[in-house]
């Protein structure tokens, strides 16, 4: 975990409301796995205070980028962001997902809109190459699907509204996958919390190990606000553990669904 | 240049010290900054046994200011011990425990347990959490019920105490007289204001504790005006925060009449913002000519 002044290299409007945005951080990019993410201080925003959590997409050398939605005042002023200008970062952040070792499971990767860019990194470095599964509202919700393709994966889109891929929901396309028998397999997901439980439940159904990124609201995102915190098992109760620094990447079997807001 | 206050016995080398609840229990940090040059480091809430805390949305920002309702979740006396003691004991600066009870009897129980413990700095008793049902706040806002929690624990424990007070009174004077004639060797002025958020798509409360306290620049204003006032009715030193985010601010609060600051929720959002408010401080000292910091305290001039 690094704090550090990064540049903004590109800062670029990918499809409707989505941005992609690549900093110069030196000091953070190297270190990155896969999974985590950088907390990011928008210095121009002057009475919005806290700093905004975003997945790390892509590293290389020593630049990162991140895949943003503009939903708030924080991520519409970043959007508005010049190459040149600045903000401050604190990262690499948060326990990622468990890089498959060779010859080990095969991912089955989930994805839900712009959950898509957690999961790139992971897709890079597995030494195994999977299939990535990934759903949204409308075509303009599908984001880096040509990455994907460029590192060799099979990518399975999924539209509510049919204008891409089959129509349906990811959970629907990943139902119809896991009655292929297929061993050694693992699912890695990261989307919005009703698709992360309906992943979690094929899971279990399928008696499939899986790790999921929750996506909580965060403040300090070091570990000590206790602002993102979800419910996981602990004894026959169970117990807030941090999105921030405990997750955001949990084993499916260890959270309290019936407990989850 | 001198920049050590004491606050009881305790002697702090600078007047910089961290808001209980914005810190976690120091170690979460000590990546980031370097623990050993702040004032003291002064931990989440404890009380004897673990605390789940409220549920979530837990916290919400409004403009420049933050309201949690966090229902002051932790690892309860000996999971801290176990857990976070043995780094903390270790730090060149000392540590105050953030402490609380649902009952006098708790809290008396969980001074003598870091009595105990041997190495503590200070304890502070939080009397002012606006986000427990029982405890919390209630002993902050009932003069007899503070008296009484604050003599429990002073008979409880030798070690500096500090009450942290709650703004969410008519007229803090009573309160600081009441805090200071049951023992209490200093005061932290304060906790956060009752406060809520609607999102006004869904008709509902940002926070599923519906309301929450204030934290923030925006409440800096009326803490300065709350230490200058309890500076005037007692003779213990006060540590004072709300809303500082540099040097001025925390000039501001010494000036009012605090011997101590604390950053609280800056550390969220500019983990080194203490170290920042040290340095600034030196150098408006050097600035200045002025060759102790405790010229400042309570130097505001109101005459004409």
């Amino acid at each position: 975990m690094v704090e550090q002044t990064v540049q903004i290299v590109s800062n670029e409007r990918d499809t409707d409301l989505y941005f992609r945005l690549i900093a110069r951080a030196p000091q953070i990019a190297p270190l990155v796995q896969p999974g985590q993410f950088a907390h990011v201080r928008i210095l121009p925003l002057r009475e919005a205070l806290l700093r905004r959590p975003f997945s790390i997409f892509q590293v290389s050398g020593e630049t990162l980028s991140i895949l943003y939605k503009t939903i708030g005042k924080g991520t519409e002023v970043l959007s508005r962001m010049r190459p040149g200008e600045e903000l401050s970062m604190i990262g690499p952040l948060g326990h990622g997902f468990t890089v498959p070792r060779p010859k080990g499971e095969t991912p089955l990767l989930v994805a839900g809109g712009y959950g898509m860019a957690a999961l790139y990194l992971l897709a890079q470095r597995s030494p195994q190459k999977g299939i990535v599964l990934v759903g949204g509202r409308r075509r303009v919700d599908i984001l880096c699907e040509e990455e994907f393709h460029a590192l060799g994966w099979e990518v399975r889109v999924t539209t509510e509204d049919g204008s891409h891929g089959e129509t349906g929901l990811v959970t629907q396309a990943l139902l119809t996958e896991l009655k292929r028998p297929t061993p050694g397999r693992k699912l890695f997901a990261c989307g919005p919390t009703p698709m992360l439980k309906a992943v979690g439940r094929l899971a279990a159904e399928f008696d499939l190990p899986a790790e999921l990124s929750l996506d909580e609201h965060m403040s300090c995102g070091i570990g000590v606000c206790l602002t993102c915190v979800v419910p996981i098992k602990a004894g026959d109760s169970w117990e807030y553990q941090r999105t921030c620094t405990d997750g955001p990447v949990f084993d499916s079997r260890e959270v309290a669904w019936e407990a989850v807001e | 240049m001198n920049l050590s206050v004491k606050i009881g016995a305790l002697t702090l080398q600078n007047p910089v010290t961290v808001a209980s609840g914005t810190f976690g229990y120091g170690v979460e940090y000590a990546q980031l900054i370097d623990l050993n040059q702040l004032g003291a480091v002064v931990v989440k809430g404890i009380r004897l046994e673990p605390v789940r805390g409220n549920l979530t949305p837990r916290t919400v920002e409004v403009t420049s200011g933050l309201i949690n309702a966090i229902g002051l979740q932790g690892p309860g006396v000996d999971g801290f011990i176990r857990k976070y003691w043995p780094f903390l004991k270790e730090l060149k600066v000392p540590t105050i425990i953030n402490i609380w009870g649902t009952t006098v009897v708790e809290y008396a129980e969980v001074a003598r347990r870091f009595d105990a413990l041997g190495g503590v700095g200070a304890l502070e008793l939080n009397v002012s959490c606006p986000n427990i049902k029982e405890g919390g706040a209630h002993f902050g806002t009932d003069v007899k019920l503070l008296g009484q929690v604050v003599g429990a624990c002073r008979k409880a424990t030798k070690l500096p105490l500090i009450t942290k007070m709650s703004p969410n009174v008519v007229n803090i004077t009573p309160y600081a007289k009441a805090a200071e004639a049951a023992g209490s060797d200093a005061l932290s002025i304060m906790n956060s204001f009752p406060a809520m958020a609607i999102d006004i798509e869904t008709r509902r409360p940002s926070l599923a504790n519906v309301s929450g306290g204030l934290t923030g620049p925006c409440i800096k204003p009326i803490a300065v005006k709350l230490v200058w006032e309890a500076a005037k009715a007692v003779k213990i030193p006060i540590i004072g925060m709300g809303g500082i985010q540099s040097a001025a601010d925390a000039i501001e609060f010494l000036m009012a009449g605090a011997t101590a600051v604390a950053v609280g929720t800056a550390n969220f959002y500019e983990p080194q913002t203490a170290l920042q408010v040290i340095a600034g401080l030196r150098q408006f000292m050097k600035q200045k000519g002025i060759g102790d910091v405790r010229e400042f305290i309570g130097s505001v001039q109101t005459g004409k």
